[in-house]
């Protein structure tokens, strides 16, 4: 009981997260037509931005700060990069945001170095906000569950309740329609792509202190929002959102569960002595994802409630 | 050439457009005038759509193009949109997965400078439309969203329409209102340029006739004219 209660708390604010790099890459994805394979690195440059900037004015305003920062960085890139070579096809898209990640990369390594930097919880959220079957529950975890909420609700009324939000659905599907009706297409996709790369930054700016900020942290969780974003159904938000949820749970349970095959072998009567006996179920946890990647491919290309298939 | 009290509204001179390295349009020569419907006739395959194509900023314009006296050509659709010059394509694009409504609004092009018609002033016009004014517009049938489209883009409060195909594939009796809608438009005052393959429509509600055949105009006309010329209907419009 306490692991399953443990394991969801976990699994919903891990799958949130994810949701939060998801959303905005499922959205952009949309609009390109192919995966922006440098997403994962705005969400580190949400983390080292909020760094810098929480040395000079603290984390509160760098919790605001740093995703604006992201965003208008994404701006840039959309203005200046994406849109030049949009023209020229899907794989020189695909080729400049892959090249785009390693520059990245490579930028952030010669201003803030090779190795972690020492980005924290803030101290007024470094407690222990309750007591659950006799352990303690961080505050910041709770803290990452609210503001995810709090983003969750916010896009979802952007989105679903505001004009804009019905100019920005409309243009994704029917771009040519939307700008014979009057709107500004063009920079439309400059503020998708830029409020996808500030999600992504505020995902790093609440995830980068809590699990680490380093050069390699875009490379380490972007393949599994790659995941998120195929099962869920390409260029599908709701999708996005089922397959944060299962892959956050997945991962969660999976890590939780200490038992063997062995185990599990002998508990179903057979028995698996030798090596295969040996692995645990908590080892497998970071295969699930791509297993169900693959698996979503063979079985049912375009995903949980994507439209067209990948 | 158009001669009409109104003067022009759109005029389109030695106009070109290519797909790729196939060469569309070569040198099409055209005015629209004010308040009223101009047709722009021809076969499957000759240009008409490219024409509205272009003069729209979706197909890359090389030519003159001039819109209430001022240059087009060349300028993103939106901003050619902005100026007053509506456009309802001939794949009747509504948004499948929005409203009725929320597809009228976002025919919409500044909420703060309300035009000419207001929503419910459309849905009371179009029983149709209002009886499903919340139902997805993707599962109207083909005359309600063209019905729709063309409402679309008169949220917009547009000078002049151009619109592409309007009764492709509708039923007889739908063809008609589909006609009836586009005469009532032209009657309040907004200039409209026809796009069609059928004659009987366009020659019963258009002032002027054009006729298209390989990428350029062939014939210029009045409907009272055209109809005395057999040879350019058996050379250019008969399939």
């Amino acid at each position: 009981m306490e692991t399953v209660v443990f394991a969801l708390l976990n699994g919903l604010i891990y799958g949130l997260l994810l949701f939060m790099l998801s959303s905005g890459l499922t959205l952009i994805f949309s609009m390109m037509g192919v995966l922006n394979m440098a997403h994962a690195s705005f969400y580190m440059l949400g983390a080292y931005f909020a760094f810098t900037l929480g040395q000079h004015t603290g984390f509160w305003f760098a919790l605001f700060l740093a995703p604006i920062c992201v965003g208008a960085a994404g701006a840039c890139v959309e203005k200046w990069g994406l849109r030049k070579v949009h023209a020229r096809g899907h794989v020189a898209e695909l080729l400049f945001t892959f090249g785009l990640a390693y520059v990245i990369e490579e930028l952030v390594k010669i201003v803030w170095g090779k190795f972690a930097v020492a980005y924290e919880i803030p101290p007024e959220l470094n407690y222990s906000l309750f007591e659950l079957f006799g352990s303690q529950y961080p505050a910041y975890r709770i803290f990452m569950l609210a503001v995810s909420i709090a983003m969750l609700a916010g896009l979802w009324y952007l989105l679903k309740r505001t004009r804009i939000g019905l100019i920005i659905q409309a243009s994704l599907t029917h771009p040519h329609m939307v700008s014979h009706l009057g709107h500004n297409v063009p920079r439309i996709f400059m503020l998708v792509f830029a409020a996808g790369c500030a999600l992504a930054g505020l995902a790093g700016v609440i995830g980068g202190n809590y699990l680490v900020t380093e050069p390699s942290m875009a490379f380490s969780i972007g393949p599994i929002v790659f995941v998120v974003v195929v099962v869920g159904g390409m260029g599908s938000l709701e999708g996005a959102f089922i397959a944060s949820l299962l892959i956050g749970f997945l991962q969660t349970f999976a890590i939780s569960i200490d038992s063997s095959f062995a185990e599990i072998f002998s508990f179903a009567g057979l028995s698996a002595d030798g090596d295969i006996g040996r692995i645990t179920i908590a080892s497998l946890a970071p295969m699930l994802p791509f297993l169900l990647l693959v698996l979503m491919l063979m079985l049912r290309p375009r995903g949980l409630m994507g439209e067209r298939e990948f | 050439m158009s001669g009409t009290a109104g003067g022009e509204m759109l005029k389109v001179r030695d106009l070109h457009a290519f797909y790729g390295k196939s060469h569309v349009l070569r040198g099409v020569n055209m005015d629209v005038p004010k308040g009223s419907v101009t047709a722009l006739l021809g076969r499957n395959g000759v240009g008409r759509s490219t024409t509205a194509k272009a003069i729209m900023g979706e197909v890359a314009p090389k030519g003159d193009i001039w819109f209430k006296g001022e240059a087009i050509s060349g300028l993103p659709s939106h901003s050619i949109a902005c100026k007053g010059l509506g456009y309802v394509p001939e794949n009747r694009d509504v948004f499948p997965l929005m409203s009725v409504r929320d597809n009228l609004l976002l025919g919409i092009k500044d909420m703060r400078k309300p035009g000419r018609w207001s929503i419910e002033q459309m849905l009371d016009m179009f029983p149709n439309l209002k009886s499903r004014a919340d139902t997805a517009a993707g599962v109207l049938s083909g005359g309600e969203k063209q019905m729709l489209t063309i409402c679309r883009t008169l949220m917009g409060d547009p000078d002049l329409i151009i619109i592409d195909e309007p009764t492709e594939g509708l039923a007889p009796k739908i063809v008609t209102q589909v006609g009836e809608l586009i005469a009532e438009i032209a009657r309040a005052g907004v200039s409209i340029l026809l796009v069609e393959q059928k004659l009987s429509i366009a020659l019963k509600i258009a002032r002027q006739v054009y006729v298209m055949g390989h990428g350029e105009i062939v014939y210029h006309g009045t409907p009272e004219e055209f109809r005395e010329r057999d040879d350019i209907r058996r050379e250019w419009l008969e399939v």
